[in-house]
C-alpha cells in the first residue's frame, strides 16, 4: 500500500472525502444523508490518510484526540435537546431559526445540531478504534 | 396526556439521562486529568440522585408520568414513562453509582482512570437509568446495549488474565442474551406492529389468539433470565463477577442483574399477563431452582467474592418467585426485594474490598480475626449479612414477608417454602462466612483465640485504620439498609403502587394515551 | 416472499447456533457475526416486504402519494447493525487478547477465572 502514487494522492483524496462528508452531513435533514453516514465517510478519509502516511500524521491532522472528539460530539448532542425546554415543549422537539443571509434563506435547527453531535461521535469513536488497530499492526 | 403543553416537571424524566450523558462526555474529554475525574463523577451522579429523588416524589404525587420525544404523538414517538417501580429502581441505581464513585476515588489507579473508569461508570448509569425509565421496547434494547458496552469496558479494566477470561464469558453470553431480546422484539413488532409498551399492552390484550405471544414471551423470558442470571443460564455470573476490580464487581452485582429482573417484570408481567399466568408454574420452578442452587453455590465457596456472586443469584430466585406468583403483593415483594438487592449486593462487594484491605486476601481460609482488627467492619458486615439472609430488622426481611404472603395467598406453598428454606440456608452460609472471617482468632493454621497480646497487654494495637472513601460508601449503604429495615412503610407504599401499575397497566396506558382506547 | 426470508433466517440462525456451540472461540465469534445478520433479516422481514418506493413525502403534501416501504424496521435494523458491528469488533479484539494472554482459543481450557481443583472452603475451626 506504500506506493508513491497512493501516498501522493491520499492527502487530496482525504480532503475531498472530508468535504463530501460535511456535504452529506448538512443535506441530511430532508434528503438521504445525515450525521451517521457523514461521520463514516469522514472516518474512511482518516483511515485512508492513516494507511498512506501513518497513524502519527492522522493524529497530528486531527489536533484533538479522537476520544475527546467523541466526547465533544456527545456533549453537543445533549445540548441540542435543551432548547425545547425554553418553549415548554417535549425534549428533542425541533426548533428552527430561519433568517436571510447574503440573499439566501438559511434554515438552522436543533436536529442539525444533533446531527453534528452524532457526526463527531461517529468520527471520534470509530477513528480511535481504527487508529488503535492500525497502530497494533506496526508492532 | 401528551397533547397538552409539556410541564417543566416532566423533564425530570429525561434529566438523569441528559445529566449522565453530558457528564460522561465531559469525563471523556478530561480523561487525562486523572485528579479531576472522580469529582466530575461524584458531582454528576449526586445531581442525578437529586433528580431521581424529585422524579420519584413527582411520580408518587401525580401518578405515572410520560414524556414523548420530539412531540411525536404516541405510539410513534419514543416515549419515556416513569411509574413508581421504574423511578424507585432509578433512584436506587443512582445511589449505588454515587457510592461506587466515592469508593473508586481511593481504589482506582491513575492508569485505570486514563483508561476511562469514570466515563464508563457514568455511561453505565445512563444505560441503567434509561432502561428503567423508557416506555418503548426497542429503546429498552438500546439502553441494554449502552449498559452492556459500558460494562464490557469496565470488566477488563486492569487487563490481567483472569479478567480477560471472565470478560470473554461475560461479554459473549450477555451479547447473546440481548440478541435474543432483539429477536423477540422483532417478532413482536411483526405481530402487533408497534413498539410502544403501552400500545403493546393494548394490542396484546386485544389479540384473537394468544398462541404467538406464548412463543414471544418464552423468548423474552429466556433473554431476560440470561441477563438476570436465572438458573439454567446463569453460569456466566460466577465465572466473571469476581474477576474485575472490586468496585466494578459491586456495580455489576448491584445493577446489571436487576435490570434483567426489571425487564422481566415490565415485559412479561405487564405486557403479556395471560402468558405469564400460563408460564407461572414454569417460572416458579425456575425461581425455586435458582434460589436453592444459588445458596448451595454460596455454601461451597472459598473465595468471598464468588460467594457473594452466588448470593446475587439466590436473590434473583426470590425476585422470580414474585413474578411466578404474579399477584399484587408478591410483585410488590419482588420490586422491594430488587431495590433491596441493588443496595445490599453492592454493599457486600464493598465489604469484600474492605476485608481485602484489612486482611490481605479474598480467601475464607486466609482471612480471620478481622473482628479484632476492625470491630466496626464486623458490625457492618453482620448487618449486611443478616439483611441478605432476610432476617429482621433489616431491609431484606420485609420483601420476603411479602413474597411468602403472596405465594401463600395464591396457593403456591412450594414457592413459599423454598423462600423460607433459602432464607435458612443463606443464614448458614453467611453465619459461616462471618464466623470464619471475623470471629475466629486468626487465619487457618493459627490456633484459634491465641492472638498474641502486644507488649502493653492489649490486642487493640492490632486495629487498622479504615480508608475514608470505603467507610463513607459502605457506611452510607448500610445506613440506608438499616433505615429501610426499621421504617419500611415508605418503601412499602411505593412498591405497592408500583405493583398495582404493573398488575393493572391502566394507569400506565392512560398516562401515555390519555385514555384506554 | 416472507416465506423465503423466514427460511433464510432459520438457516442462518441454525448455522450460528451450531457455530456458537463449538469449543473454539473463533467459531463462537463467527456464530455471533452470523447471528447478528440473521436477526437483522428477521426484523426486516417482520416489517413486511413490499415492492414499494422509499418513504419520502414530496414537498407540498402531507402524506406519501403511494404505498411506501415501512421505514421503522429499516431504522431498527440500522441501529442493530451498528451495535452488532461494534460488538463484533470488540469481540475480535477480546478474542485475540484472550488468545495472547491465555495461550488457547479452546473455551474449555480457559480456566483462569475458575481454576480446576480449587481449594475447598474451611470445614471447621
Amino acid at each position: 500500500m506504500n506506493t508513491v502514487i497512493f501516498r501522493t494522492i491520499a492527502p487530496y483524496l482525504s480532503a475531498l472525502m472530508m468535504v463530501f462528508s460535511i456535504f452529506v452531513l448538512l443535506r441530511g435533514h430532508n434528503e438521504p444523508g445525515g450525521g451517521f453516514i457523514g461521520g463514516l465517510i469522514a472516518v474512511s478519509a482518516f483511515a485512508i490518510y492513516g494507511i498512506a502516511c501513518g497513524v502519527a500524521a492522522v493524529r497530528r491532522a486531527m489536533v484533538v484526540h479522537p476520544m475527546s472528539l467523541a466526547g465533544i460530539g456527545l456533549f453537543i448532542a445533549v445540548l441540542s435537546v435543551l432548547p425545547s425546554y425554553l418553549f415548554a415543549q417535549a425534549p428533542m422537539t425541533s426548533q428552527w431559526l430561519i433568517f436571510d443571509f447574503l440573499g439566501s434563506t438559511m434554515k438552522l435547527s436543533t436536529p442539525l445540531v444533533f446531527d453534528i453531535g452524532v457526526y463527531l461521535v461517529v468520527v471520534g469513536a470509530i477513528t480511535s478504534i481504527a487508529l488503535s488497530l492500525e497502530e497494533r499492526d506496526v508492532d | 396526556m401528551v397533547t397538552q403543553p409539556v410541564q417543566g416537571a416532566d423533564w425530570l424524566l429525561v434529566l438523569p439521562l441528559l445529566l449522565t450523558m453530558a457528564g460522561g462526555a465531559v469525563a471523556i474529554m478530561l480523561r487525562k486529568k486523572t485528579a479531576v475525574q472522580p469529582w466530575i463523577a461524584i458531582g454528576v451522579i449526586s445531581l442525578v440522585v437529586v433528580s431521581n429523588l424529585a422524579l420519584l416524589s413527582h411520580v408518587l404525587q401525580h401518578g405515572v408520568v410520560t414524556i414523548v420525544m420530539g412531540n411525536w404523538l404516541p405510539p410513534f414517538g419514543i416515549a419515556f414513562t416513569a411509574d413508581p417501580m421504574g423511578a424507585l429502581f432509578a433512584l436506587a441505581a443512582s445511589i449505588v453509582a454515587l457510592c461506587a464513585a466515592i469508593y473508586a476515588t481511593g481504589s482506582i489507579e491513575a492508569s485505570e482512570r486514563r483508561y476511562g473508569f469514570f466515563p464508563f461508570l457514568i455511561l453505565l448509569l445512563t444505560g441503567v437509568t434509561g432502561a428503567f425509565l423508557t416506555g418503548d421496547i426497542f429503546n429498552l434494547y438500546v439502553w441494554f446495549e449502552v449498559l452492556l458496552i459500558a460494562s464490557v469496558g469496565m470488566i477488563i479494566l486492569g487487563n490481567d488474565k483472569a479478567q480477560i477470561d471472565g470478560g470473554v464469558k461475560y461479554a459473549v453470553l450477555n451479547f447473546v442474551a440481548t440478541t435474543l431480546f432483539l429477536i423477540a422484539t422483532g417478532l413482536l413488532y411483526g405481530l402487533v406492529g408497534t413498539l410502544n409498551m403501552a400500545d403493546i399492552a393494548i394490542k396484546v390484550s386485544e389479540l384473537e389468539g394468544q398462541g404467538p405471544i406464548y412463543g414471544i414471551a418464552a423468548l423474552y423470558f429466556l433473554a431476560f433470565a440470561m441477563k438476570a442470571a436465572a438458573f439454567p443460564v446463569n453460569f456466566w455470573l460466577p465465572a466473571s463477577y469476581h474477576t474485575p476490580r472490586i468496585v466494578v464487581s459491586a456495580v455489576f452485582g448491584g445493577l446489571l442483574t436487576k435490570v434483567g429482573v426489571y425487564a422481566l417484570l415490565r415485559v412479561v408481567l405487564m405486557l403479556m399477563p395471560e402468558t405469564r399466568e400460563w408460564m407461572g408454574s414454569f417460572i416458579g420452578f425456575v425461581a425455586i431452582i435458582t434460589m436453592l442452587s444459588g445458596v448451595f453455590g454460596a455454601l461451597a465457596q472459598t473465595d468471598i467474592r464468588r460467594m457473594i456472586g452466588y448470593l446475587v443469584i439466590s436473590g434473583i430466585g426470590s425476585m422470580l418467585a414474585g413474578l411466578a406468583v404474579g399477584n399484587q403483593i408478591a410483585v410488590a415483594g419482588a420490586i422491594f426485594y430488587a431495590a433491596h438487592s441493588i443496595l445490599c449486593m453492592t454493599a457486600l462487594y464493598f465489604l469484600a474490598g474492605l476485608m481485602f484491605n484489612i486482611g490481605g486476601s479474598f480467601s475464607m481460609r486466609e482471612l480471620g480475626g478481622l473482628y479484632t482488627k476492625s470491630p466496626l467492619t464486623a458490625g457492618c458486615a453482620l448487618v449486611l449479612l443478616l439483611a441478605v439472609a432476610g432476617l429482621p430488622p433489616f431491609s431484606g426481611f420485609w420483601p420476603k414477608v411479602m413474597l411468602v404472603e403472596g405465594a401463600l395467598a395464591d396457593g403456591r406453598g412450594l414457592v413459599a417454602a423454598s423462600i423460607l428454606v433459602t432464607g435458612v440456608l443463606t443464614a448458614i452460609a453467611i453465619g459461616r462466612f462471618w464466623i470464619f472471617c471475623f470471629w475466629r482468632g486468626g487465619p487457618e493454621g493459627t490456633e484459634d483465640g491465641t492472638l498474641v497480646p502486644q507488649a502493653d497487654g492489649s490486642v487493640a494495637a492490632n486495629a487498622v485504620s479504615l480508608p475514608a472513601n470505603i467507610t463513607l460508601s459502605l457506611g452510607a449503604l448500610t445506613a440506608i439498609i438499616i433505615l429501610v429495615g426499621v421504617f419500611p412503610e415508605g418503601v412499602m407504599a411505593i412498591v405497592s403502587k408500583g405493583a398495582a401499575s404493573l398488575v393493572d397497566p391502566n394507569a400506565y396506558v392512560q398516562s401515555v394515551f390519555g385514555v384506554w382506547p | 416472499m416472507e416465506y423465503v426470508f423466514a427460511i433464510l433466517v432459520g438457516l442462518l440462525m441454525s448455522a450460528s447456533i451450531y457455530l456458537m456451540l463449538s469449543k473454539k472461540l473463533v467459531r463462537v465469534l463467527m456464530g455471533i457475526a452470523i447471528l447478528g445478520n440473521a436477526v437483522n433479516l428477521l426484523i426486516f422481514t417482520s416489517g413486511r416486504l413490499t415492492r414499494s418506493v422509499p418513504p419520502f413525502i414530496p414537498e407540498g403534501s402531507y402524506l406519501p402519494l403511494e404505498q411506501t416501504a415501512n421505514p421503522l424496521p429499516q431504522a431498527l435494523v440500522l441501529t442493530a447493525i451498528v451495535i452488532s458491528f461494534s460488538f463484533l469488533a470488540y469481540f475480535l479484539v477480546l478474542g485475540y487478547r484472550a488468545y495472547q494472554e491465555l495461550g488457547t482459543d479452546d473455551v474449555l481450557e480457559m480456566r483462569v477465572a475458575e481454576p480446576k481443583g480449587e481449594e475447598k472452603p474451611p470445614l471447621g475451626y
